[in-house]
């Protein structure tokens, strides 16, 4: 075990009767980063995550998660770990106080400094206002501000966050993330899983997964590097025709449309994408300006959860 | 470690979530008072083979020979012989029998002579319909021999031990108190944890150091409470209203309902590991809730049940908790006269308790 590592899976897999939901996964977490997993629904994301906290046990493989041995007794894990379910999952029917001092006697946060942490927990998270009101009448922004607060209350050193943010708008996000920044920068390991590009730039590390399997595993930055494609993007007044052209290329991998720019992916042992594209585009007599251009994460998740693409290491 | 503090986390946390959610609240009181309203009359039918005793201080040919055609009447079932009506009496009160058959020593001179009561007829007025149904002895006819024949109808005296006035709801509040339990305990129960399954609440808690020992201990104390509360309620209503009597011990007759209480909130919490859905629990709950009001002996007598009805009517709980309540409130009997029915509660409780914690315990998987 690496003690860097607060995460440390190996074959990771999971099995739902015939579906193969995680597909041996391997993950190396570094303690104190934001660690994202990136992925369509249905990838595995949030069973892999299940299976990281010990609420599911995996078919096979193991893990070691800030000490502990997944599959085993979790229960020295369980008050280590803050845990954010996709749906909001406190109760809707006690306040936002009674939610807070719930959670607080169940993780048998000590009696003294309940209190203290509760309002500095208030403050911090801007629910002081809405103290007294029912957790389930709030919009979706406060409800999360509400499930953040609640678990990083007995202060975890593994941050398990499961699309925090599909059900708030860009402001909450962008505050969402400064949090997590913050918790981060202070030592807190955070693994976060989204489907908003946005949202995996700002992690230190991503994984992409799909059809349960890991795909790409790096910085943003490595990601980009090491696509594998030529991008070319092609400006074009009728994008449609210029895809249709385009498409017939049996070389092109994707062709995806963005307003009236199209982004071409082209494995990068093809030699002169560029002439390509223009010769095909000139073909089908559709007038549109191609350019290499670098990649963007949406074309590494793009490149990476290609149809019939073999598995990364 | 089960930590008390933690059971208290979720005991307040449901007690609070209680008080907000005004229906469930609402039918606390609601469905104990509307039931008890509801059923006014019971629904009396031809009962057979009620369970009969016979004392036959005569011990002759034709003592014999009425009871063998007491027998055939199929009214009664003669399940045991005693030496004195002080036994009758006693099987009477633990409800071993419904039918106590006193036959004295001068039996033959008695009915040759027709002054005085032949045979001596106790019959349990708990329920009504076994009264009814006994009285159809009164018309039997003794018989001396074929040639001779004699009625003697005069002479068979039929006595009503319990309920003298023979009054329904003195038979039907005892029962009814069972009904309601099995109703609110089991749906509050198996609902409690299933709604917190469907909002996810579940999915949360299950990540927090709450074992599930601790969450369902705690969610389970408050309807415990709720369920002594709601028995309080009936026993009031049915003395004011309908002049129900207690005439065992209040105590004994709360421990027997805390047992029942128990078998049904285990019962609750096995149907919630087993169902995904509010409205799921609230069938399943309605399931059980048919065969306990029609096979458990609280509209007909158990007696008169065909053989496979009662089988099912033993596997049900309020079957023992209807013939426990009887007992104790109608016929002054003790909890320990009564143990073979506390037996079979306990057995259920600990039965039902195993099963939902090892269910439950999958479920976190």
């Amino acid at each position: 075990m690496n003690d860097n590592l607060a995460i440390e899976a190996r074959g990771l897999t999971k099995r739902f009767a015939d579906l193969l939901a995680v597909d041996s996964l391997n993950l190396d977490v570094p303690k104190g980063r934001i660690y994202g997993f990136l992925g369509p629904n249905g990838s595995g994301k949030s069973t892999s995550i299940r299976m990281l906290c010990g609420l599911l046990t995996p078919s096979s493989g193991n893990a070691i998660v800030l000490g502990t041995k997944i599959p085993g007794d979790t229960s020295e894990l369980k008050p280590q770990i803050g845990y954010m379910t996709q749906r909001f999952s406190l109760f809707g029917d006690l306040s936002v106080l009674e939610n807070l001092q719930f959670m607080a006697q169940i993780y048998s946060f000590p009696k003294a400094q309940r209190a203290p942490r509760i309002d500095e927990l208030l403050e911090r998270y801007k629910l002081v206002e809405q103290r007294k009101q029912l957790a389930g009448t709030m919009s979706g922004g406060q409800r999360q501000r509400l499930a953040l607060a609640c678990a990083v209350l007995h202060r975890p050193a593994l941050l398990l966050l499961d699309e925090p943010t599909s059900a708030v708008d860009p402001q909450s996000r962008r505050d969402f993330w400064a949090n997590l920044f913050r918790l981060a920068d202070a030592g807190t390991t955070i693994l976060v899983s989204t489907h908003y590009m946005d949202e995996a730039e700002r992690c230190h590390r991503i994984a992409i997964l799909d059809h349960g399997a890991k795909v790409a595993d790096g910085t943003p930055q490595q990601l980009r590097e090491q696509t594998g494609m030529h991008v070319i993007e092609v400006q074009a007044e009728e994008p449609y025709a210029a895809q249709k052209a385009i498409a017939k290329l049996p070389e092109v991998a994707s062709v995806t449309q963005l307003g009236i720019r199209l982004r071409v992916l082209i494995p990068e042992a093809i030699e002169d994408p560029l002439a390509r594209v223009a010769a095909a585009l000139a073909a089908d007599k559709v007038s549109a300006e191609p350019v290499l251009s670098t990649p963007s994460l949406e074309d590494v998740f793009v490149a990476a959860t290609l149809p019939g693409r073999d598995k990364a290491a | 470690m089960i930590s008390v503090s933690r059971i208290m986390a979720i005991l307040k946390k449901e007690v609070r979530q209680l008080r907000r959610d005004r229906l469930t609240f609402g039918m606390i009181v609601g469905i104990p008072v509307g039931q008890l309203l509801l059923f006014g009359y019971a629904i009396n039918t031809d009962v057979r083979d009620l369970r009969t005793a016979v004392s036959d201080q005569a011990a002759s040919h034709l003592s014999r020979q009425y009871v063998a055609e007491i027998e055939q009447t199929q009214i009664s079932k003669i399940v045991g012989y005693v030496d004195s009506a002080d036994k009758l009496e006693d099987q009477l009160r633990r409800g071993v029998i419904s039918i106590g058959i006193y036959i004295p020593a001068d039996f033959d001179r008695r009915v040759l002579s027709a002054e005085r009561a032949a045979v001596h007829v106790l019959v349990d007025g708990t329920d009504p319909t076994i009264f009814g149904v006994a009285s159809q002895l009164r018309q039997l006819p003794i018989t001396f021999d074929t040639t001779r024949s004699r009625t003697v109808t005069s002479n068979v005296e039929v006595r009503t031990f319990y309920n003298p006035e023979r009054r329904t709801p003195v038979n039907i509040v005892p029962g009814l108190m069972g009904v309601i339990l099995t109703m609110s305990m089991i749906l509050f129960t198996a609902v409690a944890i299933v709604r917190e399954r469907e909002r996810g609440n579940l999915e949360l808690l299950i990540n927090t150091p709450v074992s599930s020992t601790e969450l369902m201990v705690g969610k389970v104390i408050p309807y415990i409470v709720i369920g002594l509360l709601q028995l309080a309620l009936i026993l009031l209503l049915g003395n004011f209203l309908f002049d129900v009597p207690v005439r065992g011990s209040v105590p004994e007759l709360y421990a027997a309902s805390t047992l029942f209480i128990g078998a049904n909130l285990a019962l609750g919490l096995l149907i919630s590991s087993a169902v995904k859905t509010q409205f799921q629990a609230m069938q399943i709950t309605v399931f059980i809730l048919i065969p306990s009001i029609l096979l458990s002996g609280f509209m007909f007598p158990f007696d008169g049940m065909p053989p496979f009805a009662q089988g099912i009517g033993e596997v049900l709980p309020i079957t023992h908790f209807i013939r426990l309540t009887r007992g104790i409130m109608l016929r002054d009997a003790q909890l320990f006269e009564l143990w073979p029915d506390v037996l079979a509660l306990a057995v259920f409780t600990l039965l039902a308790m195993i099963a939902a914690g090892l269910r439950f315990n999958k479920r976190l998987d």
